[in-house]
């Protein structure tokens, strides 16, 4: 009779265990990360200042979109992001490649190299916006060597998103390198020896022998790249907060900037989700490998 | 290997690998060394120009001790109230990820990898369609412009990718330890904490040194959440003071070098840590 009791006791704590081992976690991604993603998409369809009432505005907020230059430019901008931070995980695999040799000290410079990576954005904006700055930068310095006028990268209209984003592959270039360095550690020597025992070498070995082994640090290299390139925020803020004249908004900054400082919370609202929309068909492919991976 | 390792006897071969290898690093690491270079050098030097000669003086001292003088600059409490802010949100953001990733990993109730996949998607999710409904969620709660606001919300956050990341560590563990364990009599809370929690510390030490770093150098949520100096941690606290120090070139870049030398610090520690977690997944298993 104790027995069974006790038995008994131990089922329900087994059938309840995934209740209080994920109640926690649960409540506190609940509340932060997924009711806001939803309260977002409502507040999207309003007109709100963020203190008084909210009043319905059916698609109104996302109408406005299209016939908003500066709009335009954030998503003309965010394409220029995606399209150049592709230089991170391609000088990452050159960096991985010309690093990996087994010689002694290389893995105090291999972490050396990595460095950017571990430093805040903020400083990397500060360290950036003072490398470009025409009277003092370094840049400067440099282009006087070459009998060149300073260039004022981050003033000028044309120049400023392509100077951020330089600012952005630095530490994501190490980020990358690292991937690839984890990546060719782990190469199948003996693959390599047959495909040289075939006459593979240099370029050929690469494509066809080494890349394929590297495809998981690929398919990670490029995801943390999108999204970080996606996600780009703080450069901009630090290094021109937009300008000159808007030219270097992205969607996230513009977001930031209709909510916190013209208080149309509806309106930065409705480019939150735009911005959601573009990373969800990311979030898609990537989820689709993790749960077919579970799955077999 | 590839590429082909360089011969071992040839050393003039060697040599000129190094040198560069060298030589690459210096023009990879030009802009960290021109800021400590900044660091050191006295403000009469930045402001006679004398911006990348040899320093006049070495300035170190007075530079840093500037930065850090509560008189003359608030460094010190954004200092302060990042450790205030990092230390517990990776504490609590790690106790309740692991107990989540042992549940995904080991119970097998249904909709379960619909879970994981939701912890996993929200790690991808742009932060500013969290913004609106998080702040409003803390002024209402009384915690805007406080260092809570940061914490709850980091511990929040970064569950999502811890609970991604130990799950996959304790799937990989022997299975067989929890059933026999089970077979004994033990309850869940005891397997987990006698036996799961001792086998995952390589791992919680890699995820302690990752969240480390994500949370010290958030800014976005910094910038959303807090106002005052009283909670402002150091990355949002640099970017005000940026604006105040304006030509003090030297200082920005000393407070710059005080901002990011605890990741620095945490990373060179526990480097091996810190680079097998951020890289799982990248090798085939």
């Amino acid at each position: 009779m104790e027995k069974s009791s006790e038995y008994k006791l131990l089922r329900l704590q087994y059938k309840l265990a995934p209740v209080y081992f994920l109640g926690p976690a649960l409540i506190m991604f609940g509340l932060f990360v997924i009711f806001p993603v939803f309260r977002s998409i409502w507040i999207s369809f309003h007109h709100w200042d963020g203190f008084g009432t909210m009043t319905w505005a059916g698609l109104q907020n996302y109408r406005r979109l299209g016939s908003d230059p500066r709009f335009l430019t954030s998503v003309k901008n965010n394409v220029l992001w995606l399209v150049l931070m592709m230089a991170a995980p391609i000088v990452g695999l050159t960096l991985a490649l010309f690093l990996n040799q087994q010689i002694k000290g290389m893995r105090v410079i291999k972490s050396m190299f990595f460095f950017p990576f571990v430093i805040n954005l903020v400083v990397i904006g500060l360290v950036f916006s003072w490398f470009y700055n025409p009277d003092l930068g370094l840049l400067a310095e440099i282009l006087k060597w070459f009998g060149i006028k300073p260039i004022p990268v981050l003033a000028d209209e044309n120049l400023a998103t392509y100077g951020i984003i330089v600012a952005g592959l630095w530490p994501q270039t190490a980020y990358c390198m690292i991937l690839y360095l984890t990546g060719l550690s782990s190469v199948d020597g003996q693959v390599i020896e047959a495909g040289r025992i075939d006459g593979a070498s240099g370029w050929g070995m690469l494509r066809h022998v080494v890349l394929p082994q590297l495809r998981p640090a690929t398919v990670i290299a490029l995801t943390v790249t999108v999204i970080g390139s996606l996600r780009s925020f703080d450069l901009i803020a630090i290094m021109t907060a937009g300008g000159p004249w808007g030219s270097s908004y992205v969607l996230a900054y513009q977001m930031y900037n209709e909510a916190i400082f013209n208080f149309k919370m509806g309106y930065g609202a409705a480019i939150a989700v735009i911005l959601f929309l573009i990373m969800d068909v990311f979030i898609y492919f990537f989820l689709r490998d993790v749960i077919r991976n579970e799955e077999r | 290997m590839f590429p082909t390792p360089i011969n071992k006897d040839s050393h003039a071969l060697r040599a000129i690998y190094i040198l560069a290898v060298l030589f690459v690093l210096m023009i990879w690491l030009l802009p960290l060394v021109a800021i400590i270079s900044t660091s050191i050098r006295p403000g009469s030097d930045i402001s006679s120009g004398n911006y990348w000669g040899v320093p006049s003086r070495f300035a170190l001292v007075e530079n840093y001790g500037e930065v850090f003088n509560p008189a003359r600059s608030p460094m010190l409490k954004y200092f302060i109230n990042s450790i205030v802010i990092t230390l517990p949100s990776v504490f609590f953001a790690i106790s309740i990820s692991a107990m989540a990733g042992y549940s995904l990993a080991i119970h097998r109730f249904r909709g379960r990898i619909a879970l994981y996949a939701m912890f996993i998607a929200g790690n991808f999710i742009p932060f500013q369609i969290l913004m609106i409904p998080v702040r409003t969620m803390f002024v209402r709660m009384g915690l805007f412009d406080t260092v809570w606001a940061l914490i709850l919300f980091h511990t929040a956050f970064q569950t999502g990718f811890a609970t991604f990341f130990l799950r996959n560590f304790i799937v990989q563990l022997p299975f067989s330890l929890v059933e026999s364990a089970r077979v004994e009599g033990a309850t869940e809370v005891r397997i987990f904490r006698a036996i799961i929690l001792p086998l995952m510390r390589p791992a919680l030490a890699s995820l302690g040194v990752l969240l480390f770093t994500f949370v010290w150098n958030d800014f976005f949520w910094a910038l959303t959440l807090v106002q005052s100096d009283r909670a402002r941690p150091i990355t949002f606290g640099l970017s005000a003071l940026k604006g105040q120090w304006l030509i003090s070139w030297n200082l920005i870049a000393a407070g710059s070098i005080v901002a990011a030398i605890p990741s620095v610090i945490v990373f060179f520690l526990l480097q091996k840590q810190f680079i097998s977690g951020l890289t799982f997944g990248a090798v085939k298993e």
